[in-house]
């Protein structure tokens, strides 16, 4: 990452305006967003959207020939083009074959995708924003650093700074009275423009409809008032039929400002009459600009199903701490890397790819079901087939292959201290070596690793086997949560196995770009791990689980390892997360409790591997319960934490404000101890709080289980 | 239904008001526009975009007071009220609906400060779904979709009424008024 990136980065992270407004607004949006969907199956709906925006993906080019078709009939001019230049040229010249002085715009993000104000106003007419973020940042000289909400980095302090110049007058910072002032600064604009540009939030092919969703009642001016109206569309916009327009309207107020409906929907087809009694003229412009190209790619074509909700940034732990204006260039966020990278250029998210911390949390709530995640995960799989791995860190990896040498080489890094680990060598190490810095102490790397200590415990007869996958964490830092692991099976009757040959589960290959890398763990993996005989594949790791579960068969793919493919589908069937295993051992009675402390009062931490990728919620709840521990639930629970396997090494200005978030919303509970089911989360979280030399224990649930296990 | 739009408006500022009679609702829509200073001079006039709902009212009575029936835009944006018929109202949001093809209705409903909507209370549609299965963009070449007052929270996140839009939305619906529109 360069420099100048990560300055941005600690400017964003130490602006207290910016984190506070953002912060406060990520968390009224989690509840109001609820609110808005009460009553709604959220996911009947995205399916609905899903399944009516990609097959409108799969036909654009016939889409969009039957929207010119049915538009044009009713009088429109529909201009179609792949080039940005091209759009701008044709705004253009209908602007001075009409004499046009003055434009009025309301919000539209492809004009701002293809930078069409500053070539207008070159051209000597006059643009106005009207939407009130947009004519902010239109004054500012900025950018929208949220796709709904441009200026939500700015106070009201700077914004009645900015409006003060414009009228040449000191105003106040009252906010409705600096509304009052927009509204009657853009009045006259709207009554004497001579040209409308507005985008479209969905276009039907059948109809030659567009539907323009705004609060503010601009978009209605501006499609009524000027004698021109000139609609940039994207072509993902479009859809087949009228009635798709219907979950669609449904969904984006509710997803992006959590409203029932916006102010104002307006749905136009064809020309209409202005107010001089002719005819309006109106002109839509079908813009591509690498739209196609994304859609013809199997991975990405998905992303054509957004509508631009933006609720992917409002949830996203990493924007409401840098904000859109280091996330993002037009387009921000989690789904505005995908875009910026097709929109623009692949190499120009290679920066905001690696602020993704893959925590899931995106995904749950976007309204078009678009796997954000595993899409930027693509774009780094995809940059380093381009640009190739770092040599440090392809030496890396291939040490930690090699268990026993890693395990020396941790135990020293860790007994050596911050010594040691100021090299660069140690901070590009997965995982344990990554915060070397303030706020989290390293974890002591276990004088015995796991893999040795597991020879001498001795284990009772029993019918059952099952093969423990330790993952790096639990068998060089940890080795005690294996431990407990194997003492809750055991005594459910089922003998544990630890096969030597298993190495790292790939993940931070992987999670690093590095999918040959990955897919050679899993290959290893599944050699050591597909015994005959063994019931289960354990694991006490949620990222390993998911590796065991998917990753490897993704990797192995990517990688084109095809022939391991079907015993990557036979491990895949056996591995088990250890909660959602030891419930239903539980449940069918094998595995019981001795709930005797009924006082003991826990809170829980979900993990984003273990709640997003796994949809393991309950279960570790369930068992604690069973175990009589009570659940003092926390505020944002299933919050990231900011470890994010590498991430925590190569962000440390993001992971750390998460972590001490994540701290407080533990405190908050007066519970004493914070269970959780990840490893990588026990070291963040634990490592904080001896940080901060608070007394507050942090265990993994396998721990507290054990402890209570009925003789 | 009529009770579920009343919530879901009012949740979104606006006034929701039910008459039995046309007579009723005139004299409620007069005597509002009074109190809130109703007058000929500019930002206190009224524009009407409906002439047929008040057919058995002098018109010029009416002008003189401030309330006219020509609308234009630069009237429009001079007004303090404008008022015209919506066709349909959707309950599940509070929304109201109109086939606003003639530009002199969204003049008026979007333009001066305070919008008042008068419908039917037979045209209650109980959701969205509902609404687009009756109505055909081929038809109406402009659909609008009014929920409330106009909004913003662009600044700090702080929920604004009346921006470029009204301040204040007053619906009234008429018992004994008929469906205006004949779907489709
Ligand atoms: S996965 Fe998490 S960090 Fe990445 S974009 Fe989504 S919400 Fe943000
Ligand atoms: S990706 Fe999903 S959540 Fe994000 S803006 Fe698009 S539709 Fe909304």
């Amino acid at each position: 990452m360069k420099n100048e990136f990560i300055e941005s980065i600690d400017r964003a992270v130490n602006n207290s305006n910016l984190t506070g407004a953002l912060g406060k607004f990520s968390e009224a949006y989690r509840v109001n967003r609820a609110k808005a969907y009460e009553g709604v199956d959220f996911d009947e709906l995205r399916e609905k959207i899903a399944s009516i925006k990609s097959a409108a993906a799969l036909e654009l080019d016939a889409l969009a020939e039957l929207f010119r078709e049915n538009a044009e009939a009713r009088g429109a001019k529909v201009f179609r083009t792949d080039e940005p230049v091209e759009v701008k040229e044709y705004i253009l010249r209908i602007a001075r074959e009409n004499g046009v002085k003055t434009i009025v715009k309301s919000k539209s993000m492809a004009t701002e995708e293809i930078h069409l104000n500053p070539f207008l106003e070159k051209a000597g007419i006059v643009v106005k924003e009207t939407d009130l973020g947009e004519w902010i940042i239109q004054l500012a000289g900025q950018t929208p650093s949220h796709m709904v909400m441009p200026a939500i980095h700015m106070t009201r302090e700077e914004v009645s700074d900015i409006f003060s110049k414009e009228v040449n007058e000191r105003l106040s910072s009252d906010i409705p009275k600096l509304v009052k002032v927009a509204r009657e600064q853009l009045r006259p604009f709207f009554l004497n423009a001579d040209m409308g540009i507005s985008g479209a939030n969905i276009a039907v092919a059948e109809t030659g409809t567009l539907v323009l969703m705004t609060n503010e009642g601009n978009a209605r001016l501006v499609t009524t008032l000027p004698r021109i109206h000139v609609a940039v569309v994207g072509i993902e916009k479009l859809v087949r039929h009228f009635k798709d327009i219907v979950p669609i309207i449904k969904a984006l107020p509710r997803s992006a400002t959590a409203q029932l409906l916006t102010s104002y929907v307006s749905i136009i087809t064809g020309k209409t009459p202005v107010t001089n009694g002719n005819e309006k003229e109106l002109h839509i412009i079908l813009m591509d600009n690498h739209r196609s190209d994304m859609a013809a790619d199997p991975v990405f074509r998905q992303a054509m199903q957004c509508i631009r909700c933006a609720s992917c940034l409002n949830v996203c732990p990493v924007f409401r701490l840098v904000g859109g204006h280091v996330f993002g260039k037009v387009y921000t966020g989690g789904i505005g890397t995908i875009l910026t990278a097709w929109f623009d250029e692949l190499g120009k998210s290679s920066d905001i790819q690696g602020l993704c911390i893959q925590c899931g949390a995106c995904k749950d709530v976007c309204p078009a079901k678009i796997g954000i995640p595993e899409l930027i995960m693509e774009i780094r799989r995809r940059l380093v087939t381009k640009q190739g791995l770092p040599l440090v860190q392809k030496a890396l990896y291939s040490v930690v292959n090699n268990r026993r040498l890693f395990h020396s080489m941790l135990r020293a890094a860790s007994i050596a201290g911050g010594a040691f680990a100021s090299g660069g060598f140690i901070r590009h190490l997965p995982f344990f070596l990554s915060e070397l810095t303030d706020g989290r102490s390293l974890p002591a790397i276990a004088k015995e690793p796991f893999r040795d200590r597991f020879t001498r415990i001795r284990q009772p007869v029993c019918r059952e086997k099952a093969v423990f996958y330790a993952g790096c964490l639990i068998d060089f830092a940890y080795p005690e949560m294996g431990e407990a692991v194997v003492k809750i099976l055991n005594s459910a009757g089922i003998e544990v196995i630890f096969p030597e040959g298993q190495t790292c589960c790939g993940a931070p290959a992987k999670y690093a770009g590095a999918y040959e890398v990955a897919a050679a763990n899993a290959v290893d993996n599944i050699k050591a791990l597909l015994l005959p005989d063994v019931s289960y594949v354990v694991s006490a790791c949620p990222t390993c689980t998911v590796a065991l579960q998917r990753d490897f068969l993704k990797t192995l793919e990517a990688a084109g390892k095809n022939k391991w493919i079907t015993k990557a589908e036979e491990l895949a069937a056996k591995s088990f997360d250890f909660s959602s295993l030891a419930k239903k051992l539980a449940e069918s009675g094998r595995l019981s409790f001795s709930a005797t402390d009924t006082e003991a009062c826990v809170t829980y931490h979900d993990s984003c591997h273990l709640k997003r990728s796994l949809c393991i919620h309950e279960e570790p709840r369930t068992l604690l319960n069973l175990a009589g521990y009570t659940i003092q639930e926390m505020s944002e629970c299933d919050t990231c934490c900011g470890m994010g396997g590498a991430y925590s090494m190569k962000l440390p200005e993001i992971s750390l404000p998460m972590l001490k978030r994540k701290l407080a919303n533990i405190d908050n509970t007066k519970a004493g101890t914070a269970a959780m089911d990840c490893p990588g989360c026990v070291l963040q979280i634990r490592g904080g709080f001896d940080r901060e030399r608070k007394n507050i224990t942090v265990k993994h649930s396998v721990e507290l289980l054990a402890e209570r296990l009925k003789e | 239904m009529y009770d579920q739009f009343k919530v879901k408006a009012e949740a979104v500022s606006a006034d929701v008001l039910r008459f039995q009679t046309k007579g009723e609702a005139l004299d409620f829509i007069f005597r509002f526009m009074r109190e809130e200073g109703l007058s000929t001079y500019a930002g206190e006039s009224a524009v009407w975009a409906d002439g047929n709902f008040i057919e058995d009212i002098d018109k010029n009575v009416l002008e003189a007071e401030g309330i006219f029936f020509g609308v234009t835009a630069q009237r429009a944006a001079g007004a303090r009220f404008g008022i015209c018929c919506m066709d349909w109202a959707i309950a599940d949001t509070g929304t109201l609906a109109h086939d606003s093809t003639s530009f002199e209705k969204r003049l008026v409903s979007t333009l001066p400060e305070i919008h008042i909507a008068i419908l039917s209370a037979k045209a209650i549609l109980p959701d969205l779904q509902s609404f687009i299965e009756r109505v055909s963009p081929e038809k109406f070449p402009f659909i609008s979709l009014i929920t409330g007052p106009s909004r913003t929270a662009d600044i700090e996140r702080v929920l604004t009424i009346g921006v470029h839009g009204p301040r204040r939305l007053v619906t009234v619906f008429v018992d004994e008024l008929e469906v205006n529109t004949d779907e489709k």
